[in-house]
């Protein structure tokens, strides 16, 4: 399996070099996504929180008689 | 403004990365400018690109930023960060955003040369045709006081993929 690489530009030789990671790049990567991957989990569950409570109290309003109109213009 | 404008080094991607790095870059110039146009293997819509700046090696402390964003298109908001490993609040799509897109980053670092904390800006839309794209304004600083020679760009998560590109630029006030 290829392993994964890096590269570097020398700014002043004009040199560009490909550079397979070593082990303990490739393990710091594979840390790095298991946190955007948590990160990511907790950014979609806080979003679908925020629409779940905005639903519930819109419904709220609606069972007090509010037209879709009225509770529209309260969250404006 | 600029009198001198000059490309230093540009960068196309022939294959996928896991991080782009600009060394030896001359200290001829007064400040310097890094346009990059990337999208990354990872699994998500769009990610933060990470950035650290050093003198023979990366810095990895004493980031801190402050950004005005949207990712809905609609509403704005801001967040701040300090004491960070590294510059993040800059945005690029990934593979679950529209196909063949890439972002627009731009980076400016005056005076990189000087022997006081450096200050960034950077611009940065991650492109995606929804409303789930992020758009990004950034005002940050490194703690680094050595004169800026190496910068190296990451993905938070994946790689950047073939044809992503980056391109560095020096400009003189002379």
């Amino acid at each position: 399996m290829t392993r994964p690489t890096r590269v570097e530009v020398n700014c002043t030789t004009g040199e560009t070099s490909i550079i397979e990671l070593t082990d303990a790049e490739i393990a710091e990567i594979e840390v790095a996504a298991l946190a955007a991957a948590d990160q990511q989990a907790a950014a979609e569950a806080e979003a679908a929180a925020v629409a779940a409570a905005k639903a519930a109290g819109q419904a709220k309003l609606a069972a007090l008689g509010l037209t879709a109109e009225e509770i529209a213009a309260l969250s404006k | 403004m600029a009198n001198t404008y000059e490309l230093i080094e540009a960068q196309t991607l022939s294959t996928s990365a896991s991080s782009v790095t600009f060394s030896s870059i001359p200290q001829t110039y007064t400040d310097i400018r890094i346009f990059i146009s990337a999208r990354g293997t990872g699994p998500y819509t769009n990610t933060n690109l990470k950035m650290q700046v050093g003198n023979g090696t990366v810095s990895t402390s004493g980031y801190s930023e402050k950004m005005v964003y949207t990712s809905n298109g609609t509403t704005a908001a801001s967040y701040g960060q300090s004491a960070q490993a590294q510059s993040d609040l800059q945005y690029f799509p990934l593979a679950t955003s529209t196909a063949n897109t890439f972002s627009n980053n731009d980076i400016y670092i005056p005076n990189y040369t000087g022997s006081t904390a450096k200050s960034f800006s950077i611009d940065s839309a991650s492109e995606y045709n929804a409303p789930a794209a992020v758009l990004a304004m950034d005002a940050g600083l490194s703690s680094n006081t050595s004169a800026i020679n190496i910068i190296t760009f990451t993905p938070n998560a994946g790689n950047f993929a073939q044809y992503s590109t980056f391109y560095l630029y020096g400009i003189k006030n002379s």
